[in-house]
């Protein structure tokens, strides 16, 4: 390999690295907001469980 | 502008793909059908992608520009999300020119960087004006305040694009290679195809990736809302 593709080749990979840097970040960001959704989801029915109003019965 | 309305109704998983194939033809044509450039070789190939970028990072800053002032004239509610994921997506753009432009002035002056080079300064200078962008944007209370702010420095920078842009048709000295005159691309053939395709790949991954990151955003933001509701 002479110098001139050694340069060549490692221009592209920081190309293909910065893009893969940035993909990964963002993969992260959204696996962070599917648990927070997740968090959510559970603590809403529990929320309205206790809302709920106890009645006594007969 | 038609275009770009029409990029965002594609559904993203499909402009992903249409993306990464044409990034594979364009890297197929960079190392397999472009030819050796007759002054600088083998390493003129780093052109394709780095003069691409280059103007995909423009691109991005321009439309983060567009973004800011339909936030300042219209007062779109989501303009000034739209505006600050493109001036992020021009900074990333931003640093893959420095550093591939870097490797290229490596192989073609022998220097990784050169301060004598009005060009390559003031593209640094447009570049570290976008920088500070997010110092600005995160030292102010999220609110209108912090987007008014925000807009108007986003248009502010857009001013530094054509001065960069000239100055590497105005320096005295034309190290850094002309290759877009008024006549014209100083390329044809081959070349010229090869830096089309490459610059359409780039364009449409930095879509891909804008309408990535927003959705991340807007996601993030309804959380945040729901959360405190």
């Amino acid at each position: 390999m002479t110098t001139a593709e050694k340069y060549v080749t490692a221009a592209y990979c920081v190309v293909f690295a910065g893009v893969l840097v940035y993909v990964v970040l963002i993969a992260l960001k959204l696996q962070r907001l599917e648990r927070e959704v997740d968090e959510l989801e559970r603590r809403e029915p529990k929320a309205a469980e206790d809302e709920r109003e106890t009645i006594e019965v007969g | 502008m038609r275009l770009v309305s029409r990029l965002s109704r594609v559904p993203l998983p499909a402009l992903a793909v249409v993306s990464l194939v044409l990034m594979m033809v364009a890297l197929t044509l960079v190392f397999y059908v472009a030819p050796n450039d007759a002054n600088q070789g083998f390493s003129q190939r780093i052109f394709y992608f780095h003069v691409s970028i280059a103007f995909t990072a423009y691109a991005c800053f321009a439309a983060g520009a567009w973004k800011a002032l339909l936030h300042l004239w219209k007062r779109d509610p989501r303009a000034d999300l739209e505006s600050y994921v493109a001036v992020h997506q021009g900074v990333i753009f931003g640093t893959l020119v420095l550093l591939t432009g870097s490797i290229w002035a490596k192989i073609s002056w022998g220097h990784w960087w050169l301060w004598g080079e009005d060009e390559l300064v003031l593209f640094l200078v447009l570049f570290l004006f976008y920088c500070a962008y997010f110092m600005l944007r995160f030292s102010v209370d999220p609110g209108p305040q912090r987007a008014n702010f925000s807009a108007v420095y986003a248009l502010f920078g857009v001013v530094l694009i054509p001065v960069s842009f000239l100055a590497i048709r105005i320096a005295k000295s034309f190290v850094h290679p002309e290759v877009f005159t008024l006549h014209g691309p100083n390329f044809g053939g081959w070349i010229l195809v090869t830096y089309c395709v490459a610059q359409a790949a780039l364009l449409l991954l930095a879509h891909t990736l804008y309408r990535v990151e927003l959705t991340g955003k807007r996601l993030d933001a309804r959380l945040r809302e729901l959360r405190f509701a």
